[in-house]
């Protein structure tokens, strides 16, 4: 009940945080679709370097994101960044790069070999393949990497509240250090809240972006 | 015209050079069906493959219509030879229509003249245009769908026809059925077809010639009746199969051996008869079933204009390639 009269009168910083914490996730996660899917194309041409690539997308993984903010904050003070919005998205970014990357490089190599023989064969260059044929096929696949990605970021931009970004994980940490149980429900209730509405409008996306003939994964009746 | 000229193709493996490829020359005429047999791995598909360039020849000349291939930009080349492949490989992103308007497009047409293109090839294929054209390929039967790769092979109207087993994965009835309508579509357009199989039955109601492979290398090549009547050699004979005669008389036409003239008998009224067109192996049926030794032609208003004789039909087969 107390935490309910906090939300109700808080509403507007709510809303705030909620736009903060959107801004970092999807500056973020549209620099990191930027790189990461013509990086997931390019590496499908050598088995060794997507290894490569993969593995070294792994390991970023398993760095604690506080532990990667540190190590931001001596490198971007040097332009006086050392924490808030920037830290924050690069961050970001480089968690949303695994799961985009990986899932473009599946997509695309998973396309049947008979549609690939068959577009050359028929007089497409290897760009008008991949635009025509290979992309579209992939696209679903693609944008289940960029859901997963979305919904990592939302925790990494939730951390980020401690190098003053702001967003939703500031009521995650007021709490905390105030003991105040009404901020710590009324973040986490609006990160979960922010995550499922992500990833259900972005699954909605991916439905909708699924070629019509293509083997239904569940998508439509 | 197809020339190919000591085409060779090495792959180079853990035991060293392996030609898939191995010399092989032959030539197709304008409009004539040739297609390249043989058991799997013999290289009749690698052989197909090099003349549209997916795999680039070790060696050799390939020329179309006096045109050497190696001169001429693959993306550029492959817009003017219509491909067919085994698993069809229709785009799931597109439908009927665009699946069929692919080269057109890539060759500039416009969406209508594309549009009008696909309509008109699926009605020459049987396919009501009405129902197919904003179809997907996942709402295709198997033989529906192998019509639609067909006609998108067509659909740039390209001189020369390359076909990978492309009646492989359909029942032995649809096969039969789209074989048929394969030949009729070929009897006005005259492609040049170059057409992969390993199936002696396809080969021969397909091919004006039969080009058979054996570890790479071209065995025989020569028309089906005269591989059939005259084998190269042991392999040829047995691929060909022990019933190779039998096989011949589904060739050879009546009115080939066939003794004009009205005054045979008058069993035409009520017995058994046949027309210039069918193929021998009705007369040889009729012969066994009836236990006769001639039966009377008639032409389709059911005039008798001739007749044909079980000891014409030994001599024909006696006889050889015509």
């Amino acid at each position: 009940m107390e935490t309910l009269t906090f939300i109700l009168h808080n509403l507007p910083a709510i809303g705030e945080r909620t736009l903060e914490h959107v801004s970092i996730v999807g500056v973020a996660v549209g620099i990191a679709i930027l790189t990461g899917v013509p990086l997931g194309i390019a590496i499908t041409q050598s088995q060794r370097v997507a290894d490569t690539v993969l593995y070294l997308g792994s390991i970023v993984m398993t760095i604690p994101s506080i532990a990667l903010f540190g190590v931001l904050i001596p490198i971007l003070s040097k332009i006086g960044q050392g924490i808030g919005w920037l830290p924050a998205v690069i961050a970001a970014m480089v968690y949303a790069q695994l799961p985009i990357i990986r899932n473009t490089y599946t997509a695309i190599r998973n396309v049947d070999p008979a549609l690939r023989s068959a577009a050359t064969g028929m007089g497409m260059s290897a760009p008008q393949r991949l635009a025509r044929v290979e992309i579209p096929i992939a696209l679903p696949v693609i944008i289940a990497g960029i859901r997963i990605a979305v919904v990592i970021n939302i925790g990494v931009t939730a951390i980020a509240a401690y190098i003053g970004a702001g967003g939703l994980g500031t009521f995650i940490s007021r709490g905390i250090s105030q003991t105040d149980i009404r901020q710590l429900i009324t973040g986490a209730l609006a990160l979960g809240l922010l995550a499922i509405a992500c990833d259900y409008s972005l699954l909605w996306l991916q439905r909708r972006l699924t070629p019509k003939g293509a083997p239904k994964r569940g998508s439509r009746p | 015209m197809i020339r190919l000229d000591a085409l060779t193709k090495v792959y180079p493996t853990a035991n060293g050079a392996v030609a898939a490829v191995d010399r092989v020359s032959l030539e197709v005429a304008d409009g004539e069906t040739c297609v390249l047999l043989g058991p799997s791995g013999c290289g009749k598909t690698t052989t197909l493959r090099m003349i549209n360039r997916l795999v680039v020849p070790t060696s050799g000349k390939i020329t179309i219509g006096g045109r050497d291939t190696d001169a001429v930009d693959p993306v550029e080349l492959r817009r003017t030879i219509g491909y067919v492949i085994q698993q069809i490989g229709l785009f799931p992103n597109m439908t009927v229509a665009e699946n069929i308007g692919v080269v057109p497009r890539l060759l500039g047409w416009t969406a209508e003249r594309r549009r009008r293109r696909a309509e008109e090839l699926l009605a020459m294929l049987a396919l009501d245009p009405a129902q197919f054209l904003d179809r997907y390929p996942n709402e295709l039967s198997g033989g529906q769908a192998q019509r639609i790769g067909v006609a998108r092979a067509l659909a740039a109207d390209p001189p020369v026809l390359l076909m990978d087993e492309p009646f492989g994965a359909l029942d032995p009835v649809n096969r039969e059925v789209i074989q048929d309508q394969f030949l009729r579509m070929q009897r006005t357009l005259r492609k040049t077809v170059l057409f992969v199989s390993h199936d002696i039955d396809e080969a021969v109601k397909m091919a004006d010639r039969i080009a058979i492979f054996r570890a790479g290398r071209l065995v025989q090549f020569a028309a089906p009746d005269t591989m059939l009547a005259h084998p190269a050699d042991d392999f040829v004979a047995s691929f060909v199969g022990t019933d190779r005669t039998l096989k011949r008389l589904r060739l050879i036409r009546v009115r080939e051996i066939m003794l004009p003239g009205v005054a045979c008998d008058a069993r035409a009224g009520g017995g058994p008869t046949v027309t210039p067109d069918d193929d021998l192996r009705r007369v040889a049926t009729l012969f066994l079933e009836h236990d006769l030794d001639t039966l009377p032609c008639v032409d389709p208003d059911g005039n008798v204009v001739g007749r044909v004789t079980r000891a014409d039909v030994a001599a024909r087969l006696a006889t050889g390639a015509a």
